[in-house]
Formats: C-alpha cells, sequence, structure tokens
C-alpha cells in the first residue's frame, strides 16, 4: 500500500519550514531528498566499514568492498541489467554521457556519421556530442517535436539511415515532462544498424526500467534524483558493447598488470572505474533502490501519474489568465513535470515569491536552452513531483501561482 | 526575516510596469548588450553622448522585475550625468548591491537609486539588479560590446 502520508516521515528534511511555512519541494527534476534510510546508510558505512575497496586482505577492507559490489548488484537488477559487469559508476548522468562520447564515440564515430537527437535534450546528452561531431566531422540531427511537446515520429524512419551511427534520446524530459517512446527508437535505430542510448536521468527515478525490454545499447542515470546522494550515477552498457570499449581514465583500480612500459586493463566492470571509486554514495544508492524498491517502481509511477492528471485538471481550472503551461496533456505520455510561463509576471520573480511562502520551484533554462528558446521564452518556472508530494501541494502551487499573478498585477495588497 | 515587500517595493513594482526610457534612441553614439546566461534576461542600452556627458538614454530587453526596474532607475538617473559621474554611481551601486549585513554604502551618492537595497538580501537575485549597471560599465569602457553576468 502506497501511503504517501507514511513516506514523508521517512524524509527528515520535508518537516522543515521556510519563512514560517512548511517546506513545499518542487524541484525534484533539479534533485529529490533523501529518505532517513540512505542517510543512515551513509552514516553507517562511515562509522563501520570505512575502508578501500579490492584492495586489503583486513576485514574491514573485505567488508567495503562486499557492501561496495552489493550495491553494485541492487542497482543492476533495478534496472534488469543481464549482468552487474554492465553497471559502471560514475559521478552523474553527464559523467556517464562523456564516457560514451570519449570511449565509444572516439573508435565508432566518423566522419559523415550521423548521431541523432531530440530537440528535448539536456545540455549533457547534447554539448558531448556537438564536440564529438566537431572532432570527427560527424554530423548531428534532431528528430522534430510537435506543438504538444512529443516528437514527431513520423519522420523518423527518414531521418534514421545507413549513415546514422547513434541515436541518443532522452526518457523523460527535464523540461517538459515528456515521456519519448525510446523503445521504438531502438527498434528503428537497430534496423539501421546504428545504436540507441537513453538518457535515463529523469525516468529512471520515476517509473519501471527494463534495458532487456528496452533493448537500449546504453542507460544513463544520476543516484541524487532517486533518493541517492549526490556524486553516484551509473552507466549501463550492453555487455558486447563494452567489451570492446577502450577505457574512459586510466590509472589505480582500473589495471591488470603495470610495467614501466605499458599496462593492460583490469576485467568489466572495473576497467572503467579509474582511481578509488565513491563508495559511501555508491552503498548510499544502494540503500535508495532498497527504499524505492519496498514501494514499488510500479507504485511510484501510478502515484506521479495520479498527481500529473490532478495537477493538469488543476492548472487548466485555475484563475490563471494567459498562463502557458508547456508538454502533452496526456498523464500517459508525461511525468510530474510542469514548466510554465506567464505573461506579465517573469519567471524569476515568481520563484522568488513561491519561495516566501515555502514553494520550492526551478526558473530558468532547465539546462536546455535550446529548447526553452524555441518555447518562445527565456525561461520558464518549473515544478517538479516526486513520489513524497501530495494533491495537496498541488493546490498549494496552483494557489500560490494565482496569489503571485495578483500581487504583481495589483501589488501587495 | 525580511519582508517580499523590502524586495519589492511600490517603486520597483511601477517602474516594472511602466519601465522609463524604455525604447530605442534615433542616434546612439554607444551601444552594449548584457545578458545573463544563468535566467536569460537579455538588455540592450543605447547612449547619447556629447563631451563626456549623458544627454539621452534607453534600453530595451527581457528581464524579471528587479532587472527591468533597476534598468529603467539607471536611465532616469544618468540624464545629464557625466560619464566619471556614472562610473561612480556604478561603483556604489554595486557595493549597495554586495555588501554583506551592517556594512555601509554611499546613499547620499545613490540618492533614488536605494530603494533597491533590499536585494542585498536576496543573493540569487543580485544579478538581476546589476546587469543593467554592468552592461552601462562595459558600454562606458569599451563600447559596442556584450557583457555577461557570469
Amino acid at each position: 500500500m502506497f501511503d504517501v502520508e507514511k513516506i514523508r516521515l521517512d524524509f527528515p528534511i520535508l518537516a522543515k519550514e521556510i519563512f514560517g511555512n512548511p517546506l513545499v519541494y518542487l524541484d525534484n527534476a533539479a534533485t529529490s531528498q533523501k529518505p532517513r534510510q540512505v542517510i543512515d546508510a551513509l552514516v553507517d558505512y562511515y562509522e563501520n566499514f570505512n575502508a578501500n575497496v579490492h584492495r586489503g586482505v583486513h576485514t574491514l577492507s573485505m567488508e567495503a568492498t562486499d557492501k561496495y559490489e552489493d550495491a553494485r548488484e541492487k542497482v543492476s537488477s533495478f534496472i534488469n541489467s543481464e549482468s552487474s559487469d554492465s553497471v559502471i559508476w560514475t559521478r552523474n548522468a553527464s559523467e556517464s554521457l562523456n564516457l560514451v562520447a570519449y570511449s565509444w564515440g572516439e573508435n565508432n564515430i566518423n566522419e559523415g556519421d550521423e548521431i541523432l537527437l531530440t530537440p528535448m535534450e539536456h545540455h549533457s546528452n547534447l554539448v558531448p556530442w556537438q564536440e564529438l561531431a566537431r572532432r570527427k566531422n560527424a554530423d548531428i540531427k534532431f528528430i522534430p517535436m510537435l506543438e504538444n511537446g512529443t516528437l514527431d515520429m513520423d519522420r523518423v524512419d527518414d531521418l534514421i539511415t545507413e549513415k546514422t551511427a547513434l541515436v541518443s534520446a532522452v526518457h523523460m524530459s527535464n523540461a517538459l515532462g515528456t515521456i519519448n517512446p525510446v523503445r521504438e527508437l531502438g527498434v528503428k535505430a537497430h534496423r539501421m544498424g546504428a545504436k540507441i542510448l537513453v538518457d535515463g536521468a529523469q525516468s529512471v527515478p520515476h517509473m519501471p526500467t527494463d534495458v532487456q525490454e528496452l533493448n537500449c545499447d546504453f542507460l544513463v542515470f544520476s543516484g541524487h534524483k532517486m533518493l541517492g546522494p549526490t556524486g553516484i550515477g551509473a552507466l549501463y552498457v550492453k555487455k558486447e558493447i563494452l567489451e570492446s570499449m577502450e577505457p574512459f581514465l586510466t590509472g589505480g583500480e582500473m589495471v591488470l598488470e603495470v610495467s614501466y612500459e605499458e599496462a593492460s586493463w583490469a576485467d568489466l566492470p572495473m576497467k572503467f572505474e579509474a582511481g578509488t571509486p565513491n563508495i559511501a554514495d555508491s552503498i548510499g544508492l544502494g540503500s535508495a533502490v532498497d527504499y524505492l524498491n519496498v514501494l514499488g517502481m510500479e507504485n511510484v509511477r501510478e502515484h506521479e501519474k495520479d498527481l500529473t492528471t490532478y495537477a493538469l485538471n488543476r492548472f487548466k481550472n485555475a484563475d490563471l489568465e494567459g498562463l502557458d503551461l508547456f508538454g502533452p496533456d496526456d498523464p500517459n505520455i508525461r511525468g510530474g513535470v510542469f514548466s510554465f510561463n506567464t505573461p506579465d509576471v517573469h519567471p524569476h520573480d515568481l520563484g522568488t515569491f513561491l519561495d516566501r511562502i515555502g514553494i520550492a520551484v526551478r526558473t530558468g533554462h532547465h539546462c536546455a536552452m535550446p529548447l526553452v528558446r524555441s518555447l518562445g521564452v527565456a525561461a520558464t518556472a518549473r515544478a517538479s513531483f516526486y513520489l513524497y508530494n501530495t494533491k495537496k501541494e498541488v493546490d498549494i502551487l496552483v494557489d500560490g501561482v494565482t496569489e503571485a499573478l495578483r500581487y504583481f498585477r495589483d501589488g501587495p495588497n | 526575516m525580511y519582508d517580499l515587500e523590502d524586495l519589492y517595493q511600490e517603486i520597483v513594482m511601477d517602474h516594472n510596469r511602466r519601465p522609463r526610457n524604455f525604447g530605442e534612441l534615433k542616434e546612439p553614439t554607444t551601444t552594449a548588450d548584457g545578458f545573463n546566461p544563468l535566467c536569460g534576461d537579455q538588455i540592450t542600452l543605447q547612449l547619447s553622448l556629447e563631451d563626456g556627458v549623458v544627454v539621452d538614454v534607453a534600453f530595451n530587453g527581457v528581464g524579471c522585475a528587479i532587472s527591468k526596474s533597476s534598468a529603467s532607475m539607471m536611465t532616469e538617473e544618468l540624464k545629464g550625468k557625466t560619464l566619471e559621474h556614472a562610473e561612480n554611481l556604478f561603483e556604489a551601486f554595486r557595493k549597495m548591491i554586495t555588501r554583506t549585513p551592517g556594512e555601509s554604502y554611499d546613499s547620499d551618492l545613490l540618492g533614488d537609486l536605494e530603494i533597491l537595497q533590499g536585494v542585498s538580501q536576496y543573493p540569487a537575485r543580485i544579478k538581476c539588479a546589476t546587469l543593467a549597471w554592468h552592461t552601462l560599465h562595459s558600454a562606458i569602457q569599451d563600447g559596442n560590446e556584450v557583457v555577461s553576468t557570469e
């Protein structure tokens, strides 16, 4: 049973007050809050198991190694990877993408090749490909987007050709909430011999993820958006592809044998993990996965779909003259992300106003500058939900926006 | 705790709703662009200078209430002033906005611009208030270059 009020008690920060008002945390697309269980796991590691991994014969080091590799197993199962050897620890989704762009991209993208993206990519799934294309004289193309913030799938068959080497697409847009049909994109990519990368930074935290069912070649995601600590993320790569890839970073931990002249590489996954890893935060992410598994990702998705349906209705029916809400209006293809704009009140003023009544929203371009510009605005305000948010908080948000519009139109009284 | 009204004073709201000197000059002698990549705010500042004196000034662009009203108040203040005085105002304004609690600033020199002093209590909004002034500073120093707050 998914009891949101009970869940909220696990998150110490949700008891915080901002300027005397209960915190209404709606900036989950930026980072999620952490349950007591994850915070305790970090403390437990540092108090009871802290040692370097894969090195010592001493008890502590072996215990730390067990916990660290156990966390990898948990994350691997969470995305239904065939093997935990396919799961590489990184700092975040951005590092995962850079790893793919450098390690796989350098050897597989050639002059004249095409990389196909969507117009709603986060900068992290755009800039590494721009840089790779520049180095290789390759081209970047974009799947057109329809008015409602979904991809024009009718155009995809024409855009994926024998020139296409990679299709890289965000599963859930951080700016629009759109859930893209990445499985279908993968089928089309594979048909033409291209690889498919799925940016799961916003989808893995919010809905069930099965890399075998998606049949994706690469999946990237971040720990801190799914109840885990900052500084830990993951990269999944299909094993046969990962085995063919050269290391990204070199040094300690990732080697098998080293002489003064040369070195050979360790087995997967350590071949891609140079240096002492982020042991504590990997374990913290493992604990976050445990927490999500107890709730059930199907239930998390259902709860957020319910909130999304409710919020779409509230936005539609509230007295919010001229408010533009971006993204699809079908909750089946939309996550709990609400980007909006009002002609008379700038997002920054709105953000400051909402902060004063305890509501945390993001304002700006959401690291998707080209997309926000294509909407014809300089910035938007964005409210993004997670498993601990409630319908009451949707009400507080919509009432707050209504009040802000009045405040900036008529003044304080 | 600070009130929202410290930031959004009635005069600020008025400049936001009816910005002064908003538009373009027919024959500007200096133009400079300012950009805040963090929030997308953008301003074009035009000056008409004669013998080192601002005879006319106008601004255009998009921005929040703070950046728009700050630009509007700045243009009102600049007319008829020397560039040297404008630079002194820039320094005094910047000092006022970025000051730590308890630190003093030149309120005599700033005059009406003091209305924006409340921004110093909102670190996330400092760049909104200073964008127009940085653009002015760049217009005086370099002329016709894009200035960024980052």
